[in-house]
């Protein structure tokens, strides 16, 4: 790892000041993306800013209809919160299928969806359930927020302060799980929102996406049947030593039956 | 050069380290608690877990300065002053939930904080909590029949000997 300064502001004001105007500064949430960066000399930031020690950005809340969690919630804590069991079960099985404990223990939702990987879990759930993303500027729409690879909306200096679920009807994650890292091979969360059923896909593409010819199958009700007519295009899609286009392809039409079928 | 305090075994340390400095070597390398391995160093198996806050985190992962005000176990705060074997180290013992050991401690020590977590296991709940730790010797059977009894002896407060 290359020399930096660290930095461990209280405030997200503090933080927010670190940050701007310094290109070569970077936030650390958990650490669990960032710190094996590092450790490659894949990045060389001056200064690393760490959320760690501000409050005000963890924790859960109810906000009429809409879960607020705060970036720096770690994924123990979404797992096991009683209020997203109870507004979005569906959240809370999503967070308890990340990584392994100790991931789940320092790795963060801001985290997980700042970095973008094209495998993470998280990005599916923001995307299907309409969420918006709160930064230390502006609110960002979930589905404007993720722009590709590893890439996001995010300016450099822009901090990510919470992300607003709202509550959908029936819904549902299914991954099929790298063996080893626990990485969505590929993941397809099914949702109904505001009276219509919606399909996030990870894991497939370079990014998360919406399948919408899914969406028109199943706008007639929730029947994993639904689907059986609909084929998905290898091209395109991410191969690598963990599977191939095609294998993908193929994954992404049984993950989204089973996602339909698991519905709740 | 960054300061940090914290608690490690009950100990209040303070050390000058840099921003750049792991857990795992504030540990090894400044305190001399050797117990905590590095196997891999790229986060995936687990031989360097500790406890910070009783949470079990990968101490390969978390940088020194990020512990600040925190309080560290590591396998060196388990045994009691006497030398009386926690539970959980007794039942890999008892159960022989190991063969060369290097994988040890940080089972040892998800273990603990998934007893903690869950009180009473079953065999599913461990194999799935053990996810982040890896045992390149003994095939996990007795490291999962160790990891039950040592969380029923956690429960009733006393080993138990093998059945
Ligand atoms: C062994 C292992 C297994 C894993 N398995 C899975 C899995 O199954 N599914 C899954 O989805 N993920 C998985 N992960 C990734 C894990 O979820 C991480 O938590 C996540 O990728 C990064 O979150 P973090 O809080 O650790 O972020 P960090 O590593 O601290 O930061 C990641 C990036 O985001 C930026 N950043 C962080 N927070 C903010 C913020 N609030 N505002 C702006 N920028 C920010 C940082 O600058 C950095 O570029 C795994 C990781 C490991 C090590
Ligand atoms: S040495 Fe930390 S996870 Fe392997
Ligand atoms: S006992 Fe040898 S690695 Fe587990």
């Amino acid at each position: 790892m290359y020399a930096f300064e660290y930095h461990r502001p209280t405030t997200l004001a503090e933080a927010a000041r670190l940050a701007s105007g310094n290109e070569d500064a970077k936030i650390l949430a958990g650490g669990q993306t960032l710190i094996p960066t590092l450790k490659q000399r894949l990045a060389q930031p001056s200064d690393v800013v760490d959320l760690g020690a501000v409050a005000e950005l963890r924790g859960i809340c109810e906000d009429g209809d809409t879960l607020v969690i705060g970036a720096t919630t770690p994924h123990a804590e979404v797992a096991a919160s009683a209020v997203v069991q109870r507004l979005i079960p569906a959240l809370a099985k999503l967070a308890e299928g990340i990584g392994d404990a100790q991931v789940r223990n320092r790795g963060t939702l801001g985290g997980s969806i700042c970095n973008n990987d094209p495998s993470a879990d998280y990005p599916a759930a923001l995307v299907v359930l309409g969420a918006t993303v709160h930064t230390t500027t502006r609110k960002i729409a979930a589905e404007d927020f993720f722009t590709g690879m590893f890439e996001t909306a995010l300016e450099p200096d822009e901090i990510v302060t919470a992300v607003a679920f709202p509550k959908p009807g029936k819904a549902a994650y299914v991954k099929f799980p790298n063996p080893a890292s626990r990485y969505a091979t590929v993941g397809v969360f099914v949702a109904e929102v505001g009276g219509q059923v919606r399909v996030a896909v990870t894991g497939a593409a370079p990014s998360v996406y919406r399948w919408t010819e899914a969406e028109q199958a199943l706008a007639g009700g929730l029947d994993p049947a639904a689907l059986d007519g609909l084929t998905v295009d290898p091209d395109g899609l991410n191969a690598d030593i963990h599977a191939s286009g095609e294998y993908r392809a193929s994954l992404v039409k049984v993950m989204a039956k089973r996602a339909v079928a698991a519905c709740v | 050069m960054p300061t940090v305090s914290l608690q490690v075994n009950g100990k209040s340390v303070t050390r000058e380290v840099e921003g750049r400095t792991l857990l795992v070597q504030l540990l090894r390398e400044h305190l001399g608690l050797t117990g905590t391995h590095v196997g891999c160093d790229t986060s995936q198996c687990g031989a360097c877990v500790v406890h910070v806050d009783g949470c079990s985190v990968k101490s390969c992962t978390m940088l020194a300065v990020q512990a600040e005000g925190t309080e560290v176990t590591t396998i060196e705060g388990l045994a009691a002053a006497d030398g009386t074997l926690h539970p959980m180290q007794a039942a890999f013992r008892e159960h022989h939930g190991l063969q060369c050991g290097y994988c040890t401690p940080g089972m040892v020590m998800s273990a603990v904080d998934l007893a903690q977590t869950h009180g009473h296991l079953d065999e599913k709940t461990v194999r799935e909590g053990l996810e982040g730790n890896i045992c390149r010797c003994t095939g996990y059977h007795n490291i999962v029949k160790a990891v039950l009894a040592g969380a029923e002896a956690m429960r009733a407060g006393v080993p138990k000997a093998a059945e």
